[in-house]
């Protein structure tokens, strides 16, 4: 069965979804995901899903559980690289992934992690402004 | 049966030059202007209809339009309409070319059939039966072209109406104006995104300030909208609220969970700020020799 890898940049996790997902390999992801960032003291999990044609709402409410189970754990999530063709589809779907921080690209993914992580009172702040 | 159709023939090959005038004459008291031209553009079509009418009723039924022998007369009419939708002609004035044939034709009719009452009503009523599916045939043609000069014409506006424009680096804006349908927040949607990949841009203002009105719909599409770009990892910023509008919004009970702000302004200020950046005053050059 392929497995996803699990990069470190820093105190980042990246994780790039490349293959369909589906049920053993969501469940695999995230017992891995939930390992790491414990074993390396992650601050931040960063998925792109840049490689993904279509995403549904398995994979929608795949992403919402990451993100919830890494808050758990003190990490942030951001999700990057969507294309614009499955965003509309996911808003179609009703799937805003309000859970979820998005950012256009790993490098302003990184940039958000980092700017989450060193003041997260701001942040939140700055949102509700 | 073919007898009856001979009646009709013969009587348009024997007059066709009477009928022929009868029926301009005719038009001409109709129509409402004139001009030469299309005078003589008219008498021209009668001329061609009056020909290929005596070809079609030679060999096909009075009684069906629709098949192959009246494609001449079907195609002869679908150019006028056309030429007559585009021009601006209204209905009225269109299928007018068609049915001014009617009294004239009649007239013949009455002439020749004078001793003959039954016959007469029975050759009018087929007769009037045959203009009448030409005519509605030439009004069905008029409302499809009609048609696809608006659907042409919608196109045309939607894709003039969407522009996104990038106020500052990073910093992408979004003048609505019109009615926001299904159709059009597809198309917003889609090109506000594009700009987003192109662009890298974080912040998104959407200016609603040529929405005329909103309600529970449009409120919907622009959620829609908000949330796809923020999918996209850009945040937007509602602008351009009137007070109408923010009335509207209270007593609906519209919930948009998006920062709003009054105007375009106060809207590009906040963008700034978020980004790190100001506008402040240039210092004014020391007047010289003052120092």
């Amino acid at each position: 069965m392929a497995e996803i890898p699990i990069l470190r940049i820093g105190d980042c996790l990246l994780v790039s979804i490349q293959v369909d997902m589906h049920d053993r390999l969501a469940l695999a992801l995230q017992d891995d995901l939930t390992q790491r960032i414990v074993a390396d003291r992650a601050r931040g999990v960063m998925i792109d899903i840049s490689a993904l044609e279509i995403v549904d709402s398995f994979i929608g409410r795949m992403l919402n559980n990451i993100a919830a189970m890494s808050k758990v754990l003190d990490a942030v999530t951001v999700v990057v690289g969507m294309r614009p063709a499955v965003a509309i589809t996911l808003v179609e779907l009703g799937l805003g992934l309000t859970g979820v921080r998005t950012a256009l690209n790993v490098d302003k993914g990184l940039a958000l992690i980092r700017r989450i992580i060193d003041n997260p009172e701001r942040d939140d702040a700055d949102r509700e402004r | 049966m073919s007898d009856r159709e001979n009646i009709i023939l013969r009587l348009i090959d024997r007059h066709s030059q009477r009928l022929l005038r009868d029926w301009l004459a005719y038009q001409q008291r109709e129509a409402k202007y004139g001009g030469t031209q299309r005078e003589a553009e008219t008498a021209e079509l009668a001329r061609r209809f009056l020909d290929q009418l005596r070809a079609s009723a030679r060999i096909a039924q009075f009684e069906d339009v629709e098949t192959i022998e009246w494609r001449p007369i079907r195609e002869l009419l679908e150019d006028l309409s056309r030429d007559r939708a585009v021009q601006g002609f209204s209905p009225t004035e269109t299928a007018t070319f068609i049915f001014s044939l009617k009294e004239p034709l009649f007239a013949l009719l009455r002439e020749e059939l004078r001793d003959d009452t039954e016959r007469l009503v029975r050759e009018t009523s087929t007769t009037s039966r045959l203009i009448d599916r030409l005519g509605l045939y030439t009004i069905e043609c008029y409302a499809r072209t009609r048609e696809e000069v608006i659907r042409r014409q919608q196109q045309e506006l939607l894709e003039l109406s969407t522009p996104v424009v990038e106020l500052w680096d990073g910093i992408l804006a979004l003048p609505l104006i019109g009615t926001l349908d299904s159709a059009r927040t597809q198309i917003v949607m889609e090109s506000l995104l594009q700009h987003i990949v192109n662009s890298g841009a974080e912040i998104a203002i959407i200016d609603i300030t040529g929405v005329p009105t909103v309600d529970t719909l449009v409120a919907q599409h622009l959620i829609k909208t908000i949330s796809a770009a923020r999918l996209m990892g850009a945040d937007c910023i509602l602008s351009g609220i009137r007070p109408q509008i923010a009335q509207t919004i209270v007593h609906l009970g519209l919930e948009l969970n998006v920062v709003s702000k009054a105007t375009m302004a106060d809207a590009l200020a906040l963008a700034l700020r978020r980004s790190g950046k100001a506008i402040t005053e240039r210092k004014q050059p020391a007047a010289p020799g003052s120092s």
